[in-house]
Protein backbone atom coordinates (compact mmCIF):
# COMPACT_ATOMS: atom_id res chain seq x y z
CA UNK A 1 0.00 0.00 0.00
CA UNK A 2 2.83 2.26 0.72
CA UNK A 3 4.86 1.60 -2.02
CA UNK A 4 1.87 2.33 -4.03
CA UNK A 5 1.00 5.56 -2.67
CA UNK A 6 4.74 6.29 -3.13
CA UNK A 7 4.83 5.19 -6.75
CA UNK A 8 1.82 7.23 -7.07
CA UNK A 9 3.36 10.46 -6.21
CA UNK A 10 6.39 9.67 -7.99
CA UNK A 11 4.98 9.25 -11.19
CA UNK A 12 2.61 12.42 -10.56
CA UNK A 13 5.82 14.25 -9.90
CA UNK A 14 7.77 12.67 -12.83
CA UNK A 15 4.99 13.24 -15.23
CA UNK A 16 4.78 17.27 -14.09
CA UNK A 17 8.26 17.91 -13.44
CA UNK A 18 8.16 20.51 -16.34
CA UNK A 19 5.22 22.41 -15.01
CA UNK A 20 5.42 21.64 -10.86
CA UNK A 21 9.01 23.13 -11.17
CA UNK A 22 8.41 26.56 -12.81
CA UNK A 23 5.22 27.19 -10.89
CA UNK A 24 7.21 26.34 -7.50
CA UNK A 25 9.74 28.76 -8.06
CA UNK A 26 7.15 31.23 -9.44
CA UNK A 27 5.08 30.19 -5.54
CA UNK A 28 8.56 30.54 -3.57
CA UNK A 29 9.74 34.30 -5.71
CA UNK A 30 5.35 35.13 -4.51
CA UNK A 31 6.62 34.76 -0.87
CA UNK A 32 9.23 37.09 -1.29
CA UNK A 33 12.35 34.70 -1.10
CA UNK A 34 13.90 36.81 -3.61
CA UNK A 35 13.19 40.34 -1.57
CA UNK A 36 16.09 39.67 0.76
CA UNK A 37 18.47 39.58 -1.72
CA UNK A 38 20.86 36.40 0.17
CA UNK A 39 19.83 34.21 -2.63
CA UNK A 40 19.64 34.84 -6.67
CA UNK A 41 16.87 33.62 -9.05
CA UNK A 42 19.60 31.12 -10.31
CA UNK A 43 20.39 29.13 -6.97
CA UNK A 44 16.93 29.15 -6.20
CA UNK A 45 15.92 27.39 -9.36
CA UNK A 46 19.07 25.29 -9.19
CA UNK A 47 18.00 24.46 -5.65
CA UNK A 48 14.45 23.44 -6.32
CA UNK A 49 15.46 21.42 -9.49
CA UNK A 50 17.79 19.45 -7.56
CA UNK A 51 15.44 18.33 -4.70
CA UNK A 52 13.00 17.78 -6.94
CA UNK A 53 14.80 15.38 -9.05
CA UNK A 54 16.46 13.97 -5.49
CA UNK A 55 12.45 13.27 -4.38
CA UNK A 56 11.34 11.56 -7.26
CA UNK A 57 14.46 9.06 -6.98
CA UNK A 58 13.80 8.32 -3.50
CA UNK A 59 9.92 7.93 -4.30
CA UNK A 60 10.59 5.62 -6.63
CA UNK A 61 13.16 3.54 -5.04
CA UNK A 62 12.02 3.55 -1.39
CA UNK A 63 8.12 4.42 -0.94
CA UNK A 64 7.10 7.34 1.56
CA UNK A 65 9.29 6.63 4.44
CA UNK A 66 11.36 9.61 5.00
CA UNK A 67 13.66 8.35 6.95
CA UNK A 68 14.64 5.38 5.00
CA UNK A 69 18.28 4.88 3.32
CA UNK A 70 16.51 6.02 -0.06
CA UNK A 71 16.01 9.42 1.14
CA UNK A 72 19.40 9.76 2.23
CA UNK A 73 20.22 12.11 -0.60
CA UNK A 74 16.97 14.39 -0.37
CA UNK A 75 17.82 14.69 3.32
CA UNK A 76 21.24 15.30 2.73
CA UNK A 77 20.23 17.74 0.36
CA UNK A 78 17.66 19.62 2.60
CA UNK A 79 20.31 19.61 5.64
CA UNK A 80 22.84 21.73 3.84
CA UNK A 81 19.85 23.86 2.48
CA UNK A 82 18.66 24.72 5.93
CA UNK A 83 22.27 25.02 7.20
CA UNK A 84 23.38 27.57 4.89
CA UNK A 85 20.10 29.29 5.08
CA UNK A 86 20.64 29.60 9.26
CA UNK A 87 23.88 30.56 8.50
CA UNK A 88 22.54 33.43 5.96
CA UNK A 89 20.41 34.72 8.41
CA UNK A 90 17.04 33.51 6.81
CA UNK A 91 13.68 33.10 9.18
CA UNK A 92 12.10 29.25 10.37
CA UNK A 93 9.60 30.70 8.28
CA UNK A 94 11.70 31.14 4.87
CA UNK A 95 13.51 28.51 5.10
CA UNK A 96 10.36 26.01 5.56
CA UNK A 97 8.40 27.86 2.65
CA UNK A 98 10.68 26.06 0.83
CA UNK A 99 9.41 22.83 1.29
CA UNK A 100 5.38 23.90 2.11
CA UNK A 101 5.44 25.52 -1.09
CA UNK A 102 5.75 22.86 -3.40
CA UNK A 103 2.25 21.24 -2.34
CA UNK A 104 0.19 23.90 -4.25
CA UNK A 105 2.11 22.99 -7.86
CA UNK A 106 1.53 19.28 -6.72
CA UNK A 107 -2.26 19.32 -5.78
CA UNK A 108 -2.90 21.14 -9.30
CA UNK A 109 -0.97 18.96 -11.04
CA UNK A 110 -3.04 16.16 -9.65
CA UNK A 111 -6.25 17.92 -10.55
CA UNK A 112 -5.29 18.65 -14.27
CA UNK A 113 -4.58 14.98 -14.55
CA UNK A 114 -8.37 13.45 -15.42
CA UNK A 115 -7.20 9.23 -15.66
CA UNK A 116 -7.28 9.54 -11.78
CA UNK A 117 -10.39 8.17 -9.57
CA UNK A 118 -11.77 10.07 -6.67
CA UNK A 119 -9.88 7.89 -4.49
CA UNK A 120 -6.90 7.83 -5.74
CA UNK A 121 -6.62 11.42 -5.80
CA UNK A 122 -7.41 11.30 -2.10
CA UNK A 123 -4.99 9.40 -1.20
CA UNK A 124 -2.15 10.41 -3.23
CA UNK A 125 -3.17 14.23 -1.31
CA UNK A 126 -3.17 12.45 1.79
CA UNK A 127 0.52 10.82 0.73
CA UNK A 128 2.36 13.21 -0.42
CA UNK A 129 0.72 16.26 2.21
CA UNK A 130 2.33 13.53 4.83
CA UNK A 131 5.52 13.65 3.21
CA UNK A 132 6.12 16.90 2.37
CA UNK A 133 5.13 18.12 6.05
CA UNK A 134 7.29 14.93 7.28
CA UNK A 135 10.31 17.03 5.06
CA UNK A 136 9.57 20.68 6.58
CA UNK A 137 9.51 19.67 9.62
CA UNK A 138 12.84 17.91 9.12
CA UNK A 139 14.10 20.70 7.59
CA UNK A 140 13.28 23.05 10.62
CA UNK A 141 14.89 20.65 12.68
CA UNK A 142 18.31 21.04 11.31
CA UNK A 143 17.63 25.29 11.34
CA UNK A 144 17.19 24.97 14.39
CA UNK A 145 20.27 22.75 15.32
CA UNK A 146 22.41 24.97 13.42
CA UNK A 147 21.58 27.96 14.80
CA UNK A 148 22.08 26.45 18.18
CA UNK A 149 25.94 25.35 16.94
CA UNK A 150 26.09 29.18 16.29
CA UNK A 151 24.95 30.34 19.36
CA UNK A 152 27.25 27.74 21.50
CA UNK A 153 30.43 28.59 19.12
CA UNK A 154 30.00 32.17 19.91
CA UNK A 155 29.83 31.72 23.60
CA UNK A 156 33.21 29.68 23.08
CA UNK A 157 34.60 32.63 21.14
CA UNK A 158 32.92 35.78 23.42
CA UNK A 159 34.43 32.88 26.77
CA UNK A 160 37.96 32.95 25.37
CA UNK A 161 37.88 36.79 23.84
CA UNK A 162 36.87 37.78 26.82
CA UNK A 163 40.02 36.60 29.07
CA UNK A 164 43.26 37.86 27.66
CA UNK A 165 46.18 38.24 29.81
CA UNK A 166 48.16 41.12 29.16
CA UNK A 167 52.14 41.73 29.70
CA UNK A 168 52.70 45.20 31.05
CA UNK A 169 56.46 45.23 32.22
CA UNK A 170 58.62 42.87 33.01
CA UNK A 171 57.51 39.87 35.26
CA UNK A 172 54.23 42.11 35.49
CA UNK A 173 51.21 40.66 34.40
CA UNK A 174 47.49 42.18 34.19
CA UNK A 175 44.31 40.30 33.63
CA UNK A 176 41.97 42.73 32.61
CA UNK A 177 37.99 40.70 33.76
CA UNK A 178 35.10 41.62 32.00
CA UNK A 179 31.34 40.70 32.83
CA UNK A 180 30.10 38.10 34.78
CA UNK A 181 32.43 35.01 36.85
CA UNK A 182 30.92 31.77 36.19
CA UNK A 183 32.46 28.59 36.59
CA UNK A 184 33.41 27.76 32.94
CA UNK A 185 34.67 31.47 32.65
CA UNK A 186 36.78 31.55 35.45
CA UNK A 187 38.48 28.13 34.30
CA UNK A 188 39.73 29.90 31.22
CA UNK A 189 40.83 32.39 33.07
CA UNK A 190 42.42 30.80 35.48
CA UNK A 191 44.43 28.53 32.61
CA UNK A 192 45.55 31.51 30.75
CA UNK A 193 47.02 33.47 33.86
CA UNK A 194 48.76 30.45 35.00
CA UNK A 195 50.27 29.51 31.57
CA UNK A 196 51.00 32.90 30.95
CA UNK A 197 52.92 33.18 34.32
CA UNK A 198 54.82 30.17 33.17
CA UNK A 199 55.49 31.48 29.85
CA UNK A 200 56.83 35.05 30.86
CA UNK A 201 58.35 34.09 34.33
CA UNK A 202 56.11 37.02 35.76
CA UNK A 203 56.24 37.73 39.45
CA UNK A 204 53.16 39.85 40.09
CA UNK A 205 49.61 39.62 38.25
CA UNK A 206 47.15 42.10 38.81
CA UNK A 207 43.88 41.21 38.39
CA UNK A 208 41.43 43.95 37.11
CA UNK A 209 37.68 43.80 37.92
CA UNK A 210 36.81 46.98 36.84
CA UNK A 211 34.40 45.38 34.29
CA UNK A 212 32.81 43.22 36.64
CA UNK A 213 29.68 44.50 37.62
CA UNK A 214 28.68 42.17 40.55
CA UNK A 215 30.80 40.90 42.94
CA UNK A 216 29.14 37.80 44.77
CA UNK A 217 30.56 35.00 47.55
CA UNK A 218 30.75 33.23 43.93
CA UNK A 219 32.83 35.55 42.56
CA UNK A 220 35.09 36.26 45.22
CA UNK A 221 35.50 32.80 45.85
CA UNK A 222 36.98 32.35 42.30
CA UNK A 223 39.42 35.12 42.36
CA UNK A 224 40.77 33.90 45.61
CA UNK A 225 41.25 30.30 44.14
CA UNK A 226 43.12 32.06 41.25
CA UNK A 227 44.66 34.15 43.61
CA UNK A 228 46.13 30.66 45.59
CA UNK A 229 46.84 28.79 42.07
CA UNK A 230 48.63 31.71 41.40
CA UNK A 231 50.80 32.25 44.30
CA UNK A 232 51.33 28.19 44.18
CA UNK A 233 53.15 28.94 40.85
CA UNK A 234 55.35 31.87 42.68
CA UNK A 235 53.65 34.64 41.82
CA UNK A 236 51.97 37.34 43.46
CA UNK A 237 48.46 38.81 42.87
CA UNK A 238 47.24 42.44 43.14
CA UNK A 239 43.52 43.13 42.50
CA UNK A 240 43.02 46.59 40.72
CA UNK A 241 39.28 48.48 40.39
CA UNK A 242 37.43 47.22 43.26
CA UNK A 243 34.77 50.76 42.84
CA UNK A 244 33.22 52.21 45.73
CA UNK A 245 30.29 50.25 46.11
CA UNK A 246 31.82 46.73 45.33
CA UNK A 247 33.88 47.87 48.19
CA UNK A 248 31.02 48.27 50.05
CA UNK A 249 29.37 45.47 49.20
CA UNK A 250 31.76 43.25 50.19
CA UNK A 251 32.24 44.25 53.58
CA UNK A 252 28.43 43.69 53.85
CA UNK A 253 28.63 40.20 52.43
CA UNK A 254 31.52 39.21 54.95
CA UNK A 255 34.06 38.39 52.05
CA UNK A 256 37.72 39.46 52.85
CA UNK A 257 40.34 39.53 49.80
CA UNK A 258 43.64 38.92 51.87
CA UNK A 259 45.27 40.13 48.74
CA UNK A 260 46.67 43.62 47.97
CA UNK A 261 43.69 45.64 46.23
CA UNK A 262 43.86 49.24 45.21
CA UNK A 263 41.21 50.84 43.21
CA UNK A 264 42.85 51.34 39.75
CA UNK A 265 45.04 49.43 37.71
CA UNK A 266 47.71 52.30 37.60
CA UNK A 267 47.70 52.39 41.52
CA UNK A 268 48.81 48.68 41.41
CA UNK A 269 51.00 48.97 38.44
CA UNK A 270 52.29 51.76 40.44
CA UNK A 271 52.49 48.70 43.78
CA UNK A 272 53.78 46.13 41.32
CA UNK A 273 56.87 48.02 39.94
CA UNK A 274 58.02 49.37 43.40
CA UNK A 275 57.53 45.57 44.99
CA UNK A 276 60.08 44.47 41.71
CA UNK A 277 62.17 47.38 42.40
CA UNK A 278 61.46 49.62 39.63
CA UNK A 279 60.40 53.39 39.65
CA UNK A 280 58.39 55.84 37.10
CA UNK A 281 60.80 59.02 37.13
CA UNK A 282 59.30 62.23 35.50
CA UNK A 283 62.23 63.59 33.45
CA UNK A 284 62.86 67.40 32.11
CA UNK A 285 60.21 67.40 28.84
CA UNK A 286 62.52 67.97 25.74
CA UNK A 287 61.92 71.39 24.15
CA UNK A 288 62.30 70.35 20.47
CA UNK A 289 60.29 67.69 21.19
CA UNK A 290 57.54 69.50 21.43
CA UNK A 291 58.37 71.26 17.50
CA UNK A 292 56.69 68.34 15.33
CA UNK A 293 53.68 69.10 17.37
CA UNK A 294 53.26 72.75 16.96
CA UNK A 295 54.09 73.09 13.17
CA UNK A 296 50.55 70.24 12.66
CA UNK A 297 48.70 72.18 14.61
CA UNK A 298 48.77 75.32 13.37
CA UNK A 299 45.62 74.52 11.85
CA UNK A 300 44.01 74.63 15.05
CA UNK A 301 45.70 77.59 16.78
CA UNK B 1 1.76 47.40 51.00
CA UNK B 2 0.71 48.45 47.78
CA UNK B 3 2.69 46.74 44.23
CA UNK B 4 3.30 48.77 41.66
CA UNK B 5 5.10 46.18 39.58
CA UNK B 6 5.60 42.28 39.55
CA UNK B 7 7.55 40.01 37.18
CA UNK B 8 8.47 36.00 37.96
CA UNK B 9 11.32 34.88 36.47
CA UNK B 10 12.44 30.90 36.67
CA UNK B 11 15.53 29.70 38.24
CA UNK B 12 16.67 26.51 36.68
CA UNK B 13 19.87 27.31 35.32
CA UNK B 14 22.64 29.48 36.07
CA UNK B 15 22.11 31.69 33.35
CA UNK B 16 19.04 32.28 35.27
CA UNK B 17 21.42 33.93 37.59
CA UNK B 18 22.48 36.22 35.46
CA UNK B 19 19.18 37.57 34.36
CA UNK B 20 17.59 37.55 38.21
CA UNK B 21 20.44 39.94 38.64
CA UNK B 22 19.72 42.27 35.58
CA UNK B 23 15.92 42.04 36.65
CA UNK B 24 16.72 43.36 39.78
CA UNK B 25 18.95 46.29 38.98
CA UNK B 26 16.50 47.42 36.50
CA UNK B 27 13.72 47.59 39.34
CA UNK B 28 16.23 49.21 41.28
CA UNK B 29 17.06 51.96 39.17
CA UNK B 30 12.93 52.32 38.45
CA UNK B 31 12.46 52.80 42.15
CA UNK B 32 15.36 55.62 42.12
CA UNK B 33 17.76 53.80 44.15
CA UNK B 34 21.30 55.20 44.95
CA UNK B 35 24.20 53.15 42.96
CA UNK B 36 25.78 51.94 46.42
CA UNK B 37 21.79 50.39 47.19
CA UNK B 38 21.59 49.48 43.58
CA UNK B 39 24.81 47.10 44.05
CA UNK B 40 23.75 45.86 46.86
CA UNK B 41 20.22 44.66 46.28
CA UNK B 42 21.75 43.13 43.12
CA UNK B 43 24.33 41.48 45.11
CA UNK B 44 21.86 39.94 47.68
CA UNK B 45 19.98 38.87 44.75
CA UNK B 46 22.61 36.76 43.51
CA UNK B 47 23.45 34.88 46.51
CA UNK B 48 19.54 33.90 47.13
CA UNK B 49 18.83 33.17 43.66
CA UNK B 50 22.17 31.02 43.90
CA UNK B 51 21.18 29.15 46.95
CA UNK B 52 17.47 28.51 44.96
CA UNK B 53 19.56 26.87 42.17
CA UNK B 54 22.18 25.17 44.04
CA UNK B 55 20.70 24.41 47.00
CA UNK B 56 16.94 24.45 46.52
CA UNK B 57 17.29 22.22 42.76
CA UNK B 58 15.52 25.38 41.09
CA UNK B 59 12.68 27.58 41.75
CA UNK B 60 11.56 31.17 40.73
CA UNK B 61 11.62 34.80 41.90
CA UNK B 62 9.02 37.00 42.63
CA UNK B 63 10.20 40.46 42.36
CA UNK B 64 8.17 43.28 43.10
CA UNK B 65 8.31 47.12 43.21
CA UNK B 66 6.42 48.00 46.52
CA UNK B 67 5.13 51.31 48.32
CA UNK B 68 4.49 52.55 52.01
CA UNK B 69 3.38 55.63 52.82
CA UNK B 70 5.32 57.36 50.42
CA UNK B 71 8.43 55.19 50.35
CA UNK B 72 9.00 52.90 47.10
CA UNK B 73 11.50 49.99 47.39
CA UNK B 74 12.15 46.92 45.58
CA UNK B 75 10.84 43.39 46.87
CA UNK B 76 12.08 39.74 45.73
CA UNK B 77 10.95 36.73 46.80
CA UNK B 78 12.44 33.11 46.08
CA UNK B 79 10.89 30.34 46.64
CA UNK B 80 11.95 26.72 45.89
CA UNK B 81 10.40 23.19 46.56
CA UNK B 82 13.55 21.61 47.77
CA UNK B 83 14.97 19.73 50.48
CA UNK B 84 14.29 23.00 53.19
CA UNK B 85 16.59 23.96 55.81
CA UNK B 86 16.39 22.30 59.29
CA UNK B 87 18.24 24.95 60.98
CA UNK B 88 18.06 28.14 59.86
CA UNK B 89 19.87 30.09 62.76
CA UNK B 90 23.06 27.65 62.03
CA UNK B 91 22.41 28.48 58.04
CA UNK B 92 22.70 32.54 58.51
CA UNK B 93 26.15 31.94 60.77
CA UNK B 94 28.86 33.14 58.40
CA UNK B 95 31.09 30.26 57.65
CA UNK B 96 28.55 27.46 57.73
CA UNK B 97 27.82 25.69 54.73
CA UNK B 98 26.34 22.45 53.42
CA UNK B 99 27.50 22.70 50.34
CA UNK B 100 31.13 23.89 48.63
CA UNK B 101 30.62 27.53 48.36
CA UNK B 102 31.96 30.40 51.16
CA UNK B 103 29.37 30.04 53.74
CA UNK B 104 28.71 33.98 53.36
CA UNK B 105 25.66 34.17 51.22
CA UNK B 106 22.49 33.95 53.40
CA UNK B 107 24.06 36.01 55.60
CA UNK B 108 25.07 38.24 53.59
CA UNK B 109 22.11 39.06 51.87
CA UNK B 110 20.52 39.80 55.21
CA UNK B 111 23.14 42.13 56.17
CA UNK B 112 22.94 43.81 52.69
CA UNK B 113 18.88 44.60 52.36
CA UNK B 114 16.64 46.51 54.73
CA UNK B 115 13.94 43.81 55.54
CA UNK B 116 14.70 39.60 55.28
CA UNK B 117 12.74 36.78 55.75
CA UNK B 118 13.13 33.25 55.45
CA UNK B 119 10.74 30.13 56.13
CA UNK B 120 12.27 26.99 55.33
CA UNK B 121 11.04 23.03 56.92
CA UNK B 122 12.73 20.03 55.84
CA UNK B 123 10.80 18.33 52.90
CA UNK B 124 8.48 21.52 52.21
CA UNK B 125 11.05 23.98 50.49
CA UNK B 126 12.37 27.44 51.52
CA UNK B 127 11.22 31.24 50.98
CA UNK B 128 13.25 33.73 51.24
CA UNK B 129 11.56 37.76 51.04
CA UNK B 130 13.97 40.18 51.23
CA UNK B 131 13.65 44.17 50.58
CA UNK B 132 15.75 47.38 49.95
CA UNK B 133 13.48 50.48 50.27
CA UNK B 134 14.77 54.66 49.14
Amino acid sequence: MAAQAGSDVASLVSNNEKTILPEWVELQKKAGILHTGRISEGELQAQSKNFLHLLHEALTQGGTDTTGAAFEPARGMLADLSRSRAQQGFSPSETATFIFSLKRPLFNALNRDNTLSAEQIASTVWTSTALLDELGLFTLEIFQKSREEVIVRQQREIAELSTPVVKLWEGILALPLIGTLDSQRTQVVMENLLQTIVDSEAEIAIIDITGVPTVDTLTAQHLLKTVAAARLMGADCLISGIRPQIAQTMVHLGVELNVISKASLADAFAVALRQTGRAVVKTKRIEGFALPEKKSGGQGA
Amino acid sequence: MPTTKTERLGIKISDDVVRVRQLTRMLSVEVGLGLVDQTKVVTAASELARNTLDYGGGGEVIAEIVEQGGRRGVRLTFEDKGPGIADIEQALKDGFTSGRGMGLGLGGAKRLCNEFSIVSAPGTGTKVTIARWK
